[in-house]
């Protein structure tokens, strides 16, 4: 990888960090220098605003999440044993990479101003969506999953998981995020099964 | 060309359709000078066949049409079991060409019970039709065969081409390309802008009713029909019928899963819902306006 993607990339992490723990708005561009270490000046070679930067924040998101589902779509076996691992990779990266699920929630989600010149509908999280398009589109093929409209499922499953994971950040939850996998992977199972 | 080619028009399970779609061929004088047609059920008589099945001149094609059986209880012609006939003449052609997707495949009839009905060498996807194997088939299918496709076959043959064949045995200059190539709609394609309804000039026909253009096989928006149109351009979708799997159940309506449809041929799912995806986030007015504004 060059240098400069790099470096871009680890910008990107930092600003991931900052903006899913403080927010969008209540991080600055010096703020992401200063955790870099780098000049004001310097940033801006890399990125020309925080908006772009929180854009690209959220296909590189996507990209790592939609990576893991896909190494998921790739394997062998039933649509049942899938859920479970979507549902496991999901938990895992809200427990040792929190910044990323957190961004989209509490960032993605709840910013839609900053998002809506250039991340219309499904474009920055399209790596993410495409994948589970892919599962599901699978998963009626072999005939396990119930036929019916993509966002119904999608928001079954996602919502869910979406929602558990605030929970579980909210510290409301009495056990680990891990502890639940299995429970959740057959509720979902059962929703969306022929 | 001396010599004229001598063709044997023998009809199994059929509809008819194919032998008026070739009597729509536009040039039947130019086809006449060089074809010679010994015999065609629905131009000649008993005793003309009769006699032809007991000489034992060789010729140059049986044309099959329609779908084809062993079981002498389902076809018979002038009395004599259709396999009899079959056998006899088929041993003694140079080619065997099936006209449409019957002959080629079963069709509508194979639907019926694909046990004892089949195409000439496939039984749908299945190889193994009427014969395991022959070496001198052609499929030409569609429902109907156009009367190009059949007709420029023969002269290919005729005048000592080779034709090339894809996995179905069907002319690679025909069948290597998608209805799709050649729609006008192609753009409302790209963007996922879908007609309103049948028969509009605007929109796409994939999503909603049913279009399988991009993975038919078949030059109909390159040559048109009677050289000036075709389902698509007319506003409705592709069936699909030059497929081993026409005709399929529910043809106006798209199939999907979790509303996601097939693919196009040879594009993965990966590829194609991505590109969709992004194509879907965008609104493009133009293209969600009549093409033709009567207020404008
Ligand atoms: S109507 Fe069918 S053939 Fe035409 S562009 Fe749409 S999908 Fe392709
Ligand atoms: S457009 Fe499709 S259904 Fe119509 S003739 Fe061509 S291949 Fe057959």
């Amino acid at each position: 990888m060059d240098k400069k993607l790099r470096k871009s990339e680890k910008i990107l992490d930092a600003a991931l960090m900052l903006f899913s723990t403080r927010g969008f708005y209540a991080t600055t561009i010096p703020d992401i220098a200063k955790a870099m270490g780098m000049s004001v000046g310097n940033m801006y070679n890399y990125f020309s605003s925080k908006e772009m930067l929180a854009k690209e924040i959220i296909k590189y998101s996507s990209d790592i999440l939609g990576a893991e589902i896909r190494r998921v779509n790739e394997e062998e076996g039933n649509t049942k044993e899938k859920i479970r691992k979507i549902v496991a990779v999901y938990f895992e990266m809200a427990s040792s990479k929190p910044q990323h699920i957190n961004y989209f929630l509490r960032v993605y989600l709840a910013n839609k101003e900053v998002f809506k010149d250039g991340c219309e509908g499904m474009l920055c999280v399209s790596s993410f969506v495409t994948e589970l398009m892919i599962f599901f589109e699978e998963g009626v093929a072999c005939g396990e999953l119930r036929n019916q409209d993509f966002f119904s499922a999608f928001g079954l499953f996602m919502g869910y998981l979406g929602g558990f994971v605030f929970l579980s950040g909210e510290g409301v939850l009495e056990k680990d995020l891990n502890h639940y996998v299995d429970e959740i992977a057959l509720n979902i199972y059962n929703a969306l099964k022929h | 060309m001396s010599q004229k080619s001598t063709i044997i028009w023998l009809q199994g399970l059929t509809c008819n359709g194919n032998s008026h779609s070739f009597f729509n061929y536009p040039q039947m004088p130019s086809f006449a000078a060089s074809f010679e047609m010994l015999y065609h059920p629905l131009l000649c008589g008993a005793e003309d066949f009769l006699s032809l099945l007991k000489s034992d001149t060789k010729f140059d094609f049986l044309i099959l049409e329609g779908a084809l059986s062993h079981d002498e209880r389902l076809i018979e012609r002038f009395g004599i079991a259709f396999y009899e006939i079959l056998d006899v003449l088929a041993a003694r052609a140079k080619h065997i060409i099936c006209a449409g997707s019957c002959a080629s495949f079963g069709g509508v009839f194979r639907l019926r019970d694909p046990q004892k009905i089949t195409g000439a060498l496939f039984c749908g996807k299945e190889k193994g039709g009427y014969w395991l194997e022959k070496a001198n088939v052609i499929n030409i299918s569609g429902c109907p065969v156009h009367p190009r496709w059949l007709v420029e076959t023969l002269l290919a043959l005729h005048v000592g081409e080779k034709v090339l064949l894809d996995d179905f045995l069907r002319p690679k200059e025909v069948f290597s390309y998608l209805v799709h190539h050649g729609c006008l709609r192609n753009e409302y394609f790209e963007w996922k802008v879908d007609s309103q309804q049948l028969g509009e000039r605007e929109g796409c026909l994939f999503y909603e009713h049913g279009c399988v253009g991009p993975m038919s096989h078949a030059n109909c928006n390159k040559i048109l029909w009677n050289g000036v149109s075709s389902k698509t351009r007319a506003g409705s979708p592709c069936l699909g019928c030059t497929e081993f799997d026409f005709p399929r159940v529910a043809l106006y309506e798209t199939q999907k899963n979790m509303s996601l449809p097939q693919t196009p041929f040879g594009i993965s799912k990966r590829a194609y819902y991505s590109l969709a995806g992004v194509a879907k986030s965008f609104k493009i007015e133009r293209l969600e306006k009549k093409l033709i504004d009567e207020n404008h």
